[in-house]
């Protein structure tokens, strides 16, 4: 199933101008608030009205402007999940999970719904109204009650928004979940570079009404800092407090010494290591100031976005991944294509600063 | 039956002037509602040319005097009115001195109290809500009859009740309209008018003043009852 949206939308001053393509899997749109994300949602469920162009999901055309088509909401079967969950006040869980159903082709039954309160973790909760609800229970009960109204496309407007933090990770898991288990296409919609990095497999950065990018996250929103591409590898604390005050971490590929690491022997820690920071050579190298070398093997070479000059060079390093920006002259040189045999040379590694960044490993 | 014993405590005359007061109370509140639904929602949710008018216009029986509203009806709908004649020719329903013109009469008094209420319980629903329910499949009638009307239900019967309290007392416009024929027109307050009107007819009057008292708090007990029920279906019961 393919979304295929090319709009133009006035408001006010604001100009939404945008073309983009979602195909299976999660799609993010990812911008700061303002930037237009949910105008765009909103023109695809057929809340709004673009002023011109069409939207297209797989063979249905949702609105054209040239042949003046433009399907009703209710008829477009797009699910929509907002930032607020929206639940029917006056309708118990049950019944709001099964409101769509009455509305699609009957295939949809009360078991149904409470396979999805399974699914959901909100097995206690039918018979419930919404209002004593949590914000965490109530946005999984609006996700229960969009996909249970089967629709081609399920949509997620910043859904984590309204939430603290343990509801976050809380309903994140539960659309990973989704994803994994429904396999229905998601377009989400989010400011927060994790939850795109975590969920989606393609993304499009939408900034001032326009799509200033399109790929996939980890090539377009990197690993870490935000500055630039990065990749987090895992490495396992083997040495500290060494006399020259170094620690040692050790990974599939090799070995990396970092300044002192205050974590606990056998502790594995994720680190951050930014593209520009890794330097390649076709031979160990010698008499060089870096003492992290790590050997890795070329998987993919791939443009690196806006500069034309640099290429990103995707190396696996047993199963970590690491990426090397270098220059297209570079490449052209030493000759680097997939599959090559290369170490990576690496200036500086940062301790992920993520919640996460330490965690114990059963061994 | 306590409906005999009220019979035989308040006499023929007061009887009839009861029952056709309910009556016609009843019909005024039932025919009203369907088009105070639909323009306290057009009132609400729709913005058009001639909104300002046509809440003036739904507001006006409020603010002319009952006499003025009663003598409009009467040009309107008596049997020599454009309105009226028309209505008697065609389908031969009859509004002047029948109980019909009290309730059409009361209809209209009670028309912006109806509208008022259900407008702003309309207005008091977040339209993200319906905008849900479409996603979800609900074509626009489904969204109203599944999720506007339900979540509107207090304010509706709010505004039922005040039109239903509003047709009970409702003296000015209907006498000028339909007059005060005993047992044809005479409704509860023509009635009291009536009685105190002659010498001796202060005791029948009081009576009839009880009963009004009775049913305007009874009327709004089973209001405030049925509006708890509605809201309280939001919360769970322990």
């Amino acid at each position: 199933m393919t979304l295929h949206i090319a709009i133009k939308k006035h408001q006010g001053e604001f100009l939404l101008d945008l073309d983009i393509s979602a195909g299976d899997g999660v799609t993010a749109l990812f911008g700061r608030s303002g930037a237009g994300k949910s105008t765009v949602i909103k023109a695809i469920a057929g809340l709004v009205t673009p002023d011109s162009g069409y939207i297209q999901l797989g063979d249905q055309v949702l609105f054209d402007s040239a042949s003046r088509t433009n399907q009703p909401v209710h008829k477009r079967r797009i699910g929509l999940v907002f930032q607020d969950a929206r639940l029917f006040p006056h309708l118990s869980v049950l019944k709001n999970l099964l409101y769509g159903a009455r509305f699609s082709d009957g295939s949809v039954k009360r078991t149904d719904a409470v396979a999805m309160a399974d699914l959901l973790g909100l097995e206690g909760l039918l018979g419930r109204k919404p209002f004593g609800l949590s914000g965490g229970e109530a946005q999984r009960v609006a996700i229960g009650r969009a996909l249970l109204s089967k629709p081609k496309l399920l949509m997620m407007d910043e859904p984590l928004a309204g939430l603290d933090q343990a509801r976050k990770a809380d309903v994140l898991a539960l659309i990973e979940r989704v994803r994994d288990v429904v396999g229905v296409p998601i377009l989400y919609v989010s400011h927060a570079r994790e939850e795109v990095l975590r969920l989606a497999n393609q993304v499009a950065i939408i900034a001032d009404g326009r799509c200033v990018d399109q790929g996939v996250p980890d090539a377009l929103l990197g690993g870490g800092s935000g500055t630039g591409l990065a990749r987090t590898v895992r490495a396992r604390l083997v040495m500290k407090n060494s006399s020259d005050g170094l620690s040692e971490l050790a990974l599939a590929g090799g070995r990396l010494f970092v300044p002192q690491v205050d974590a606990p022997l056998g502790w594995v820690l994720q680190l951050e290591i930014a593209a520009r920071d890794v330097m390649l050579s076709l031979h160990p190298p010698e008499g060089l100031s870096a003492l992290n070398v790590l050997a890795c093997q070329i998987t993919e070479l791939r443009a690196a976005g806006a500069n034309p000059s640099a290429v990103d060079v995707m190396l696996a390093c047993g199963d970590d991944s690491l990426v090397a920006q270098v220059t297209r002259r570079s490449v052209e040189q030493m000759g680097l294509q997939p599959g090559m045999g290369v170490y990576a040379v690496i200036k500086s590694v940062a301790l992920a600063q993520t919640s996460g960044a330490m965690t114990m490993v059963d061994a | 039956m306590a409906d005999f014993a009220i019979a035989e405590w308040l006499g023929p005359a007061e009887w009839q002037a009861v029952v056709l007061s309910l009556q016609v109370a009843f019909v005024a509140m039932l025919a009203s509602l369907p088009l105070g639904l639909f323009i306290a929602y057009a009132l609400a949710r729709w913005r058009f040319f001639g909104h300002g008018l046509l809440n003036a216009l739904v507001h006006l029986p409020l603010v002319l005097p009952p006499v003025v509203t009663g003598y409009l009806l009467l040009i309107g709908f008596g049997r020599q009115g454009p309105i009226g004649g028309f209505l008697d020719e065609t389908f031969g329903v009859r509004f002047a001195f029948e109980w019909t013109g009290a309730a059409l009469a009361s209809a209209v008094m009670g028309f912006p109290l109806m509208v008022r209420a259900i407008r702003l319980a309309f207005e008091s629903i977040d339209p993200k809500l319906e905008e849900a329910a479409s996603t979800l499949g609900a074509s626009r009638l489904m969204v109203l009859l599944s999720v506007t009307l339900p979540l509107a239900l207090p304010g509706i019967i709010a505004g039922m009740v005040l039109a239903f309290a509003k047709a009970m007392g409702e003296f000015g416009a209907t006498i000028t309209f339909v007059s005060n024929i005993p047992g044809r027109t005479q409704t509860i307050p023509s009635a009291i008018y009536a009685f105190l009107q002659v010498p001796g007819g202060e005791e029948s009057a009081f009576r009839l003043i009880l009963v009004s008292i009775a049913v305007s708090i009874g009327a709004v007990l089973v209001a405030e009852l049925l509006a708890r029920r509605a809201t309280a279906a939001r919360v769970d019961r322990p």
